[in-house]
């Protein structure tokens, strides 16, 4: 069911692959990743870009797993710029040079989002499954002297919540002039993950007041944004601004989703763009019209007051903790499912680092992400 | 805090001036704002060029019929949201 007007997507997230040299506990990727020889070649990337920009989209999300693993990215941001789309690249910062990066500022990017896992190596090795912190703040430095747009993006949870302040540090000394810190959202890896990286209702009141302060202090000098876990909010977050209201995702191999998670909801039909327009996805496909207007809605939704600012929350969400699509976002207080909630952040044991009798640290039994073949 | 007067106001890097839909945008990490009318007069001379006080001038004079103070508060209070949104830097 549409709209009576059916609005433009404002944002394209193109995710470019997923093949990525880290291996991130909490990567908000599917389950199941997309193979290398799935990957739509240069040619296809900049029709997408292309019809994006005529569709009136204003911004283009270069993401993955890691962008930087392909090597047409100069053309894919000369292609983006030329269709007068502002470009973000989304990365991890490895690999790359100072020629590299260099290139790809020349090519036309406007804004580096540059990912940490910790403030200290250690915890960065642990949640990445590798060897990437130094890097990170090598490029850090070769960014002091180029004009681009910085945030730096520090992924937050239980392993690393007592590690804000030395966060603050790195940005500080940094060019940044936005950070966001951002609270991991329980899809894909991090869902697999969520009894070691949830953190407790405390450490999560502890560090939004530790943001406020942040922005407050540091206002005119870094833009500070954070996201909060939603299992502890009262009303759940208006999802993607929508479902398939303002952006359009194109996964590796070319599918059309509203979101990053859609892939775990059943029976959706979803379009390709080696087949179809971008505009006769946006305005027909099966999968982008499920979920718009309100008739798909069930009480409370269907007769709440706040159904146009929430829009009822997250559909993966809902299908993930309720096994319903359709049904109220179980972190809603007013969900008759709440309690599933309540019972996941009841379970939360606060575990740090156990010291076995040698006085060596045992790791958490983590899943990593595998790098896709 | 206000701007310094003699400042020279200028879009911070990685935000630069778009249009969408016929209109112009003012585009920045994740966010994007509609200009027209006084916000887009006041962006659109926030090139590196323009002091603080010639931009307030050059306003009054565009819109002669308002109170001269008025628009001195108002553009003063806008610079400092872009500047607070980190879309405005205030090189002297």
């Amino acid at each position: 069911m549409t709209d009576a007007a059916l609005s433009n997507p404002l944002a394209l997230i193109a995710e470019l692959t997923h093949r990525c040299p880290l291996h991130c506990v909490y990567c908000s990727n599917p389950q199941e990743l997309s193979a290398r020889q799935d990957e739509l070649p240069t040619e296809s990337w900049i029709h997408v870009l292309q019809q994006a920009a005529a569709l009136g989209v204003m911004q283009v999300d270069l993401t993955g797993g890691e962008p930087l693993a392909r090597p047409d990215l100069p053309a894919l941001i000369r292609t983006a710029r030329a269709a007068n789309l502002y470009v973000n690249l989304i990365t991890s910062g490895l690999p790359l040079d100072e020629k590299r990066l260099d290139e790809l500022i020349a090519a036309g990017l406007d804004h580096f989002q540059l990912s940490f896992q910790g403030a200290l190596e250690d915890t960065a090795s642990e949640i990445s499954g590798g060897k990437s912190h130094a890097q990170k703040l090598r490029v850090l430095e070769w960014l002091r002297s180029r004009r681009v747009g910085v945030t730096l993006n520090f992924v937050i949870h239980r392993r690393n919540l007592d590690q804000l302040e030395e966060m603050l540090v790195i940005a500080e000394s940094s060019s940044a002039s936005r950070v966001e810190f951002a609270h991991v959202q329980y899809y894909g890896w991090a869902l697999a993950n969520r009894e070691l990286l949830l953190p407790s209702r405390e450490q999560l009141t502890h560090s939004l007041d530790f943001f406020k302060n942040a922005q407050e202090r540091l206002r005119g000098k870094i833009r500070i944004e954070y996201v909060v876990p939603d299992y502890y909010a009262k009303f759940p977050k208006p999802c993607m601004g929508g479902w398939a209201r303002k952006v359009i995702l194109i996964t590796p191999s070319g599918e059309a989703l509203p979101c990053h998670a859609a892939t775990v909801i059943p029976g959706l039909q979803f379009e390709n763009v080696e087949e179809k327009s971008l505009a006769e996805i946006w305005q027909k496909s099966e999968a982008f019209q499920k979920f718009r207007g309100e008739d798909w809605m069930q009480e409370p939704c269907k007769s709440c007051d706040r159904r146009s600012v929430d829009f009822g929350g997250c559909r993966c969400q809902a299908l993930v903790l309720a096994g319903n699509a359709a049904a109220t976002d179980p972190v809603c207080s007013l969900s008759p499912q709440r309690a599933k909630v309540d019972a996941i952040i009841s379970a939360i044991r606060e575990t740090s680092p156990v010291n076995s009798s040698s006085g060596s640290v045992v790791q958490p039994a983590w899943l990593y992400r595998p790098n896709p073949a | 805090m206000s701007p310094d007067p003699n400042s020279r106001p200028q879009l911070a890097p990685g935000c630069r001036l778009g249009e969408n839909q016929g209109q112009k945008v003012l585009l920045m990490p994740e966010r994007a704002l509609r200009l027209s009318g006084p916000s887009l007069e006041i962006v659109t001379r926030c090139d590196g060029q323009h002091t603080v006080s010639t931009l307030i001038a050059e306003l009054q004079k565009l819109y002669s019929k308002a109170d001269p103070k008025k628009v001195e508060q108002d553009i003063l209070g806008y610079l400092q949201l872009l500047h607070d949104q980190r879309a405005l830097d205030f090189p002297s």
